[in-house]
């Protein structure tokens, strides 16, 4: 009986929890403000895939006349969608790889030697995350074309690399702490070198924290414009984001390709976060919440 | 004897030492130093510019504070200021409460919880470019969803019987009329950051400790009090992050701006990220961009700082 009772108030807890819910009413603001969110984005999706002509005869809220795909070629070859797709892959690709493996190397040492500087770095990393750019812009600026490294993919791969690389330092040594320390301490004993050690054990550990940096990582690189914009000038090198922008002055009252375009540069980070929800979210909520 | 081996030995300590050092200096020197060139000495150098008289012809020759007299008489620099006051009290308070109030409401498995949470959270995995490219559409005057919208339900209220000229919809200008062109601004920034804030109440619900909530409950709190009074204070840490992080990202609010109307009409929407950028690359005075970006550093680290010692106090807590 007094065994019976504690598993019975707990299955009633439960159920109340389950019926109790939570107010219709409130359940429709959420509902309704849900969808209001997704205006912007339904909207510009049905203007992309109508004419010009289509939308200023019958205006916005019309039954299409035409469904056409006529923006989206018009984009990709007349505009050079293409072409600035690609670009934006080969800069993030490679900023993104060495990014994280630096960053891994930065964690494991940070968190395997506890030598006096360990500390200072940390916080140096923590507060170089909330730096806005703008602090460090004109003397980027000034050293890529001291490098000359101006206006080319090589600028744009360096400082996301290296501005990156504070937060993913930031957040791998905090992974990495959660790992005893006396699993690496058995491995010297067997004779590993740290380089050994790192590789075999440390960065396999790592893993599912780096899976989750890099998805935020790639849709923060990927998404980058201000770097772009300073940094690159020539439009056949541009990445999608200051492309986009460029479009934008060029085909001025043409915008249903404008909005075409938009929606193709979202699609691969639209990939990473539907592939990746579940890391994407945690990589974004790691500095807020402990562990 | 005795003297030769201690001698040996504290040459194997050296070694030792030494080694260590190389191990450590191995994993540090490429991230590092990457870090040191791009980062750090980058944003000292900017302390140094903003002294100067850059105009990226000549080399950057030393002013003094002028650069720094002449923003505090200049109006551009104070609307800038003043809008990017009303930017973080909008992002500190708007964003943060609608997020707050969605997280809990999301937090008890509402069904179709995944689409909701998805829905609110679309707009932060877009790029904030391509964000200012679709909301300048929605703002067109003539061909915008926005005005598009507000035309069908002047249509409505005059069918009905109002007095209303379903066609004036078409002459509001979002970014075009000073008086609006801020909310306009703002409200895509408020739009993306509202789920990134859901996201992060979300996981700060998931650390409450249901112990507390369950004696709380037996205490009888309920609803209102039981957020108000056990809720709410548990989320603190998480409270904290999110208004340093709005502080921050407000600060940063650069894209949207830049796309949308770089900083007019009349400098309505101006901020110092965006007047920094136009400064130092449309008006070639990188001096004077330097300046403000230093302003703009001064800003945020008051707010970094509150950051930092959140931080630290989890560290400590972690190390106990």
């Amino acid at each position: 009986m007094s065994l019976a009772q504690p598993a019975q108030v707990s299955k009633v807890v439960r159920e109340k929890k389950i019926r109790k819910g939570v107010h219709p009413a409130i359940i429709f603001v959420v509902w309704f403000f849900a969808l209001l969110w997704l205006v912007p984005i339904v909207g510009a999706f049905l203007t992309a895939f109508r004419t010009f002509d289509d939308l200023n005869e019958f205006g916005l809220f019309s039954i299409p006349h035409v469904f056409t795909l006529d923006n989206f070629t018009r984009a990709w070859n007349t505009a050079n969608l293409g072409q600035f797709m690609l670009n934006s892959f080969i800069i993030t690709i490679p900023s993104l790889t060495a990014c994280v493996l630096l960053s891994s190397m930065c964690a494991y040492a940070l968190v395997r030697f506890r030598f006096g500087l360990a500390r200072p770095l940390y916080m140096m990393f923590v507060a170089g995350l909330m730096l806005p750019f703008q602090m460090l812009l004109l003397p980027v600026f000034k050293l890529s074309s001291q490098l000359h490294i101006y206006n080319t993919y090589w600028s744009l791969i360096l400082i996301h690399t290296a501005f990156q690389l504070g937060f993913c330092s930031f957040v791998l040594r905090n992974f990495m702490r959660t790992v005893p320390p006396s699993l690496f301490e058995s491995a010297v004993i067997d004779g590993a070198t740290e380089w050994v050690i790192f590789r075999r054990i440390a960065f396999p550990l790592m893993l599912p924290g780096l899976a989750a940096l890099a998805t935020l990582e790639f849709t923060w690189i990927f998404n980058d414009f201000l770097w772009a914009l300073v940094l690159i000038q020539d439009t056949h090198l541009k990445p999608v984001t200051t492309g986009l922008a460029n479009l934008r002055g060029q085909f001025t009252t043409d915008y249903p390709l404008i909005v075409a375009g938009s929606l193709v540069a979202t699609i691969p980070t639209l990939i990473v976060f539907f592939g990746l929800q579940r890391y994407f979210i945690q990589g974004l909520t790691v500095g807020a919440t402990k562990g | 004897m005795a003297l030769a081996s201690r001698r040996t030995r504290s040459a194997n300590y050296q070694t030792l030492a030494l080694n260590r050092f190389l191990v450590i200096f191995s994993f540090l020197a490429v991230p590092l130093g990457l870090y040191f060139v791009w980062v750090l000495w980058p944003t000292l150098y900017t302390f140094y510019l903003s002294l100067t008289n850059w105009d990226s012809f000549t080399p950057p020759v030393f002013a003094g504070f002028e650069n720094y007299k002449n923003l505090f008489s200049d109006p551009e620099f104070q609307h800038a200021i003043l809008n990017n006051a009303i930017w973080i009290l909008v992002f500190i308070t708007v964003p943060t409460a609608a997020g707050l109030a969605l997280a809990t409401v999301l937090n008890n498995n509402l069904r179709f919880d995944r689409f909701l949470k998805v829905a609110y959270f679309l707009p932060m995995v877009i790029a904030p470019v391509i964000i200012a490219l679709i909301w300048s559409w929605i703002y067109l005057p003539q061909q915008g969803l926005l005005n598009a919208f507000i035309n069908l339900v002047l249509q409505l209220l005059k069918t009905i019987g109002f007095n209303v000229d379903p066609k004036s919809a078409y002459s509001i200008g979002w970014l075009g009329d000073p008086k609006l062109a801020l909310v306009a601004v703002m409200a895509p920034a408020v739009w993306r950051q509202t789920g990134y804030v859901m996201i992060l109440y979300l996981a700060g619900l998931k650390t409450v400790d249901s112990e507390v909530v369950e004696a709380a409950k037996v205490d009888g709190a309920t609803g209102w009090t039981m957020f108000r009074y056990v809720i709410f204070p548990m989320l603190s840490p998480v409270t904290t992050i999110v208004v340093v992080v709005s502080i921050i990202d407000s600060l940063r609010s650069f894209d949207i701006v830049n796309v949308m109307t770089k900083g007019g009409p009349v400098s309505s929407t101006e901020v110092l990220a965006n007047y920094m950028y136009v400064k130092s690359f449309d008006d070639n005075r990188l001096g004077y961009g330097a300046a403000i970006a230093v302003v703009l550093f001064g800003f945020a680290l008051i707010f970094v700082m509150m950051y930092l010692r959140q931080v630290m106090a989890q560290e400590d807590e972690g190390t106990a």
